[in-house]
């Protein structure tokens, strides 16, 4: 059994709470952190670690620190991204329940090492138990003397605060999330500024997501290197692989970056149900572009992933077996994408909807023989041409699902239905 | 400062310079629908995207900065592509509803379509709905299904007016421009969301159905409706007279001067042009026998009025004949004025100033609650009552009461709108000779002997001058109605009749001989004044100001 740093919380009976946490080795790091260590050390060992931006883009953590501009009069800000809502992605969500405060601690220390008083968590709407258990947990923190003022004794002062999103994937977005959290439309801004340097309130801000932060204690108590080792190369540590699909046993796995796709799904997740073949796979949540079964001894970090036109993306790996129409995946996941645009920019908001619409008429049994080559187009014309990254997540499935399936929707346009069984 | 390569040619410009902006200096234009230079940049649009080298996507020229050394491609394939896409998605939801918009022929989907689209449609689906004819606001109609959400109007509320009235609500391709629940598009200055707005999402309720825009014909003019003289153009529809019911000018658009309105203009003057082809204009010279009014000729009224006028001074003297002249009246007019009543007749009772009893609405952006566009040339070219040691108008209806004034002419004002109904009639009244020279019948003009059709802002040329000093042409861009003149032909007629003529033919005559006699136009003509105007000397640091309260 390979090392845990998160998950090994997940069977522990109350690992939520303060108690638990600290007897099994929390807060250690926060409270040498703030005895002994500069920012500028804080930033250097997250840097080493290779911590690498877990939710889903993989920017080097400590870097993306070092932006926060170091002469500002204005307040900084950390916000922590809890928006978690990209398809076949939950890790974030078992990390609130089981490792509460190890989030905290890991906010502590970033909101230390950015010269933050103030963080916000920023959760999505529909995880209400988790708010809740957030809010319940910051109160016991607050309680203890960890939050407020002078947290640990210290001359450090830090709040932390649960901020509600009302249900929009596009909050998700580091900027959509900024304008929500200001009480705003989520609508993405424009770069640059980026928000290091305006952030939330106009201020210097560093967005980190959940996952993330959560492994900084351990950076931190055991060491850049030992967190580094445990990884690929630039790849630092661990990841919680969220896995669903047509697999025996979907969850949360937390296995080193950079593990073969292959062993997470049959040495980890038991394989596939009723002992059926892999017909494709999704690597990293939905927007990531598709794999097929030739292509499962990937290893899973952002570098490997990126060599075969696909991505790691947020490591929500959802696995479809031969009984899947592709079609309807992709109509499905399309649907997903143009019910969750914005609608700010003209590309993602109208080329959403068309592309669904032919998707759509394509199941229906009306497909065109043009259609294919025009969802491709559409996809094409999408692509790096928004404001957000929402564009390219609608329309890199769309690019690969056809790209890799061509026979499967030339069977429904010309047939006017699937040649899958069961459909 | 940075130096930029656009489509081949090397341009330096002024750090801060957006490639959208660089390019234009270039004389390239890059399309676009959400930027407007009056606004905040929001990128939302994405027609003005470009390909920069060394940059692996393309970028939105309205927000990138010029980098020194950046090179920019505005034409090539790469770029052509995007731009028609941006289109064909912009376009596959819209109502292609052309032939009954009113915005077909100014249109900014049109226009593009024809420059860079040109491609086959590849839309088969069903089009989203949304909602059509919502009336927003007193002058604003919205159709939904036509708007392409560049948020300029909503951006126009927010940051011009301050008011907030307008949001894009719901999301996706559901996204929708409406105004705030409870809310309506109701503000000072509401018509310019229909001049910005690129398609014809929001349309004029003053000008929906009434004519297409290829009919009209632009003349540029000022607004004649307060002091501040916002430049516009004035759209006048010439080719289709017959299917506007006799209505001559369709509509103002403001015009844009970057010392003055910028882009803008407020509702009050945009809409405030009704009168001009008005029933209540006065189309011929008229004379009241016995109570009842009688159309003369020219002639007849020229010969019987400077006949009169010379009669009563002959008679009474130059201290019975009160002259009330008009702010609203150009330099051009006023000058023949001054010079026919002052150095003709050689009177002294010469007065323009009414105040007005119901003070007119200000703001600190364009509106002056002073509603004349030339009380300042008129102080300058010296027709007030203290520049000629005369009476003022409240002495010369005292007078008249009196009955010792016993003749008044009488330009362009209604004296309702500065003084009791019942004062006025009672005054004029009491005077032998009232003469009414103005554009439109009103109290005055109802309690005067005869009454002399003058032609409106939109039938003559001139200048005004306006607040802050700043002299400005106004062009004429319809003939005047019926048979009325403008006000310097009609003193030039006079003044010949009375033995003195004025060798004037065209208005810049006028004005030339204007710049002569008076020290504060020195220098000036009309071709130094120019598309912007120009101010008067000593008036640099009122200019400041006029932009003051642009940028505040």
């Amino acid at each position: 059994m390979s090392e845990k740093i998160i998950s090994k919380f997940f069977d522990i009976e109350d690992s939520h709470t303060i108690d638990v946490y600290e007897k099994h080795g929390g807060y250690e790091a926060i409270r040498k952190v703030l005895k002994k260590w500069t920012p500028e050390e804080i930033i250097k060992e997250v840097s080493n670690a290779n911590l690498r931006g877990l939710g889903g883009a993989g920017f080097p953590a400590g870097r993306k620190w070092s932006f926060i501009p170091k002469n500002s009069p204005k307040p900084k800000y950390l916000v922590i991204n809890a928006d978690e809502s990209e398809p076949g992605t939950f890790k974030d969500r078992y990390v609130i329940d089981n490792y509460t405060h190890g989030l905290f601690e890991g906010i502590m220390i970033a909101s230390y090492a950015i010269g933050a008083n103030m963080a916000f968590i920023y959760i999505r709407g529909e995880y209400v138990r988790q708010a809740e258990r957030l809010v319940e947990q910051i109160e016991a923190a607050y309680k203890k003397g960890y939050l407020g003022k002078q947290i640990f004794g210290s001359e450090f002062d830090l709040d932390l605060i649960v901020h509600r999103g009302a249900g929009a994937y596009i909050c998700g977005e580091e900027t959509a999330l900024l304008e929500s959290l200001e009480g705003k439309k989520g609508w993405p801004r424009m770069k640059p500024p980026f928000p290091a340097i305006e952030g939330v309130f106009r201020s210097p801000t560093i967005v980190n997501n959940v996952e993330t932060l959560a492994y900084v204690p351990t950076i931190i108590k055991n060491g850049a290197d030992s967190f580094a080792n445990l990884g690929s190369e630039r790849n630092g540590g661990l990841r919680l692989y969220s896995i669903s699909g047509h697999v025996k046993n979907p969850g949360v796995y937390e296995l080193p970056m950079g593990t073969p796709l292959r062993e997470i799904i049959y040495k980890h997740a038991g394989g596939l149900q009723n002992g059926n073949g892999i017909k494709a796979v999704v690597p990293g949540g939905s927007s990531s572009p598709i794999l097929t079964p030739d292509e499962i001894d990937v290893k899973m970090d952002f570098d490997s992933l990126a060599a075969i036109d696909s991505m790691l993306g947020s490591a929500g790996i959802i696995v479809m077996d031969e009984s899947t129409c592709m079609v309807r995946a992709l109509y499905v996941v399309t649907r997903f994408y143009h019910h969750e645009s914005c609608g700010q920019c003209t590309p993602c908001r109208e080329g959403t909807g068309w592309a669904e619409k032919v998707l759509k008429r394509i199941l229906d049994g009306n497909g065109r023989p043009e259609d294919i080559d025009n969802l491709v187009e559409i996809a094409d014309n999408i692509i790096g041409n928004t404001i957000c990254p929402l564009g390219d997540a609608a329309a890199l499935p769309i690019q690969s699902y056809v790209k890799k399936f061509r026979e499967e929707f030339e069977y429904h346009v010309r047939e006017g239905k699937c040649d899958v069984k069961g459909h | 400062m940075p130096k930029i390569t656009i489509d081949g040619t090397e341009i330096e410009v002024e750090k801060g310079t957006t490639v959208i902006q660089a390019a234009e200096q270039l004389g390239i234009e890059i399309p676009r629908y959400c930027y407007h230079p009056g606004l905040s940049i929001v990128g939302v649009c994405r027609i003005c995207l470009v390909e920069i080298e060394r940059m692996p996507k393309l970028q939105v020229a309205c927000y990138t900065p010029v980098t020194d050394g950046m090179v920019v491609h505005t034409n090539n394939e790469k770029v052509l592509q995007a731009r028609r896409a941006v289109l064909e998605f912009l376009l596959i939801n819209h109502p292609l509803d052309c032939p009954v918009c009113d915005q077909a022929g100014e249109c900014w989907l049109q226009n593009f379509y024809m420059q860079h689209g040109l491609y086959d449609s590849k839309m088969f689906e069903d089009k989203v709905k949304k909602q059509k004819a919502l009336d927003i606001g007193p002058n604003v109609m919205l159709d939904s299904e036509r708007c392409i959400l560049c948020s300029r109007c909503v951006r126009f509320c927010d940051e011009i007016t301050e008011t907030f009235e307008l949001g894009i609500f719901n999301r996706g391709d559901h996204a929708e421009l409406l105004p705030y629940p409870g809310q309506e598009l109701d503000n000072k200055y509401s018509g310019n969301t229909i001049d910005i707005c690129p398609v014809g999402a929001l349309t004029d309720k003053d000008f929906r159905f009434r004519t297409r825009v290829w009919y009209l014909t632009e003349t540029p003019s000022v607004c004649p409706g307060c002091s501040t003289g916002c430049n516009i153009s004035v759209h006048h529809n010439d080719k289709r007279p017959y299917k506007a019911g006799g209505i001559r000018i369709s509509r103002l658009k403001p015009r844009y001067n970057p010392e003055v309105n910028q882009w803008w203009m407020c509702d009050e003057g945009r809409y405030g042009f009704t009168y001009v082809d008005d029933d209540s204009r006065i189309v011929a010279p008229q004379k009241k026998t016995r109570g009842r009014w009688q159309e003369l000729s020219w002639n007849d009224a020229i010969d019987e009025i400077a006949n009169k006028m010379k009669d009563t001074i002959d008679k009474h003297g130059a201290e019975a004949f009160g002259v009330i002249l008009s702010p609203q009246m150009t330099n051009e007019d006023l000058f023949a004025a001054k010079r026919f009543f002052k150095e003709t007749l050689e009177l002294e009772n010469i007065d323009f100033e009414v105040a007005a009893r119901e003070k007119g609405y200000e703001d600190d952006f364009l509106m002056k609650a002073d509603k004349n566009p030339n009380t300042e040339g008129a102080k300058k070219l010296g027709v007030s009552a203290m520049d000629n040691s005369g009476l003022e108008v409240a002495q010369m209806l005292a007078e008249a009461k009196d009955k010792r004034l016993k003749a008044l002419y009488i330009c362009h004002h209604d004296l309702e709108k500065g003084f009791n109904k019942e004062e006025v009639k009672a005054a004029l009244s009491k005077v032998d000779l009232v003469i009414f020279q103005g554009t439109n019948q009103n109290l005055t003009s109802n309690l005067a002997n005869y009454c002399l059709p003058s032609a409106t802002f939109v039938e003559i040329d001139g200048t005004f001058t306006n607040f802050a000093g700043r002299v400005q042409r106004i062009h004429k861009a319809v003939e005047p109605l019926g048979e009325s003149k403008p006000d310097w032909i009609i003193f030039r007629n006079l003044s010949k009749r009375l033995g003195k003529s004025m060798p004037y033919f065209e208005p810049e005559d006028v004005f030339n001989a204007l710049v002569e006699e008076v020290d504060a136009f020195k220098g000036l003509s009309y071709e130094k004044i120019g598309e912007h105007g120009i101010l008067l000397d000593g008036h640099e640091e009122s200019a400041e100001k006029e932009m003051g309260a642009l940028v505040a």
